[in-house]
């Protein structure tokens, strides 16, 4: 399956989702005016995901946002439980939740998600 | 012609403005049409200002958080008028504390809904704000707007003080609404 690579900008963040390359990831900032548009290549890509069988069962999801605007979110969490449907398929998610060590609002964030969705958080600071 | 409609001799308002923001500690102000570039220009100057007094990361990070809401409510929420479309937004830092306000006219019928929505988050401690957030997070749909309804929600968690803010009737269709948050630069306060 073709991976999605997005480039990060000053209000988008990188994205990598990579089946050949076992490697899922979001970092930088996230305050797209239309989070809806801007992640929906994401979900997209993540309901195709489901489908397919991989090699290595285990997903690790790493997220790496210095900053989300209150509408990336919600989309957050809409990718969360694309994930958590993942694991109904044989997959073994992660979601590795990085957040800079003296940042407490990040930190609570993460561990928000882990309350609202069934997916195995690990809290990382970088 | 002075297409400007100001004379020569006009100009000691620029004296008198430039007095009046230093007197009331504002760093920014901006005022007219808000896009999502212009969202981004706002920040970034904000930032870098942050960044050169030195500011530590993580009240950086809280201000920078608030004022992303904040330009992004202007820009989902302000109404045009018709005699503008224009908004207010400014930060200033006063003593130990920084203040964000907006101001932007809003239709009269949407007033009452605005004033319950910020009286009930004022009315709820940091639990109660969060237990909100979640709900509202895991079970609310995005606005045709592109709004989540979490921005207030989440400007009161990350400042930890209430909201405050006033309404002003411009006529019979429109109400200036006028909003200020404070952030306070030690968790002490």
């Amino acid at each position: 399956m073709e991976p999605l690579f997005l480039e990060g900008k000053e209000d988008t963040p990188k994205i990598i989702l990579n089946s050949q390359s076992n490697q899922y990831l979001i970092s930088g900032r996230s305050l797209p005016e239309d989070a809806t548009s801007f992640y929906s290549p994401v979900l997209k890509w993540l309901d195709e995901f489901s489908t397919q069988t991989v090699a290595d069962p285990n997903v690790k999801f790493e997220v790496r946002l210095e900053y989300f605007n209150t509408a990336s979110s919600k989309l957050l969490l809409d990718i969360f439980s694309k994930l958590e449907g993942l694991s109904e398929n044989g997959k073994k998610v992660t979601v590795q939740w990085y957040y800079s060590e003296d940042d407490e609002d990040m930190l609570e964030a993460g561990e928000e998600y882990s309350e609202l969705v069934d997916l195995k958080f690990e809290m990382k600071t970088y | 012609m002075d297409s400007t409609g100001l004379k020569s001799n006009e100009l000691g308002f620029v004296y008198e403005f430039h007095k009046k923001m230093i007197s009331m500690n504002l760093t920014l102000v901006y005022e007219g049409e808000f896009t999502q570039d212009i969202t981004k220009a706002v920040l970034s100057m904000t930032e870098k200002q942050m960044a050169y007094s030195g500011e530590q990361s993580t009240v950086k990070k809280k201000v920078f958080n608030i004022m992303v809401e904040c330009l992004q409510n202007i820009c989902k929420h302000s109404e045009n008028t018709y005699y503008n479309s224009s908004a207010i937004f400014m930060v200033g830092l006063e003593e130990d504390t920084y203040f964000i306000c907006t101001g932007n006219p809003v239709k009269n019928e949407n007033v009452e809904l605005l004033k319950m929505k910020m009286q009930e988050i004022n009315n709820l401690d940091k639990e109660g704000l969060k237990a909100l957030y979640k709900e509202i997070v895991s079970k609310g749909t995005i606005s045709d707007k592109g709004g989540a309804g979490l921005g207030l929600i989440d400007i009161a968690r990350k400042a930890g003080t209430k909201l405050e803010y006033s309404f002003e009737q411009i006529d019979n269709l429109m109400t200036f609404f006028s909003f200020m948050v404070k952030i306070p630069r030690s968790k002490e306060l």
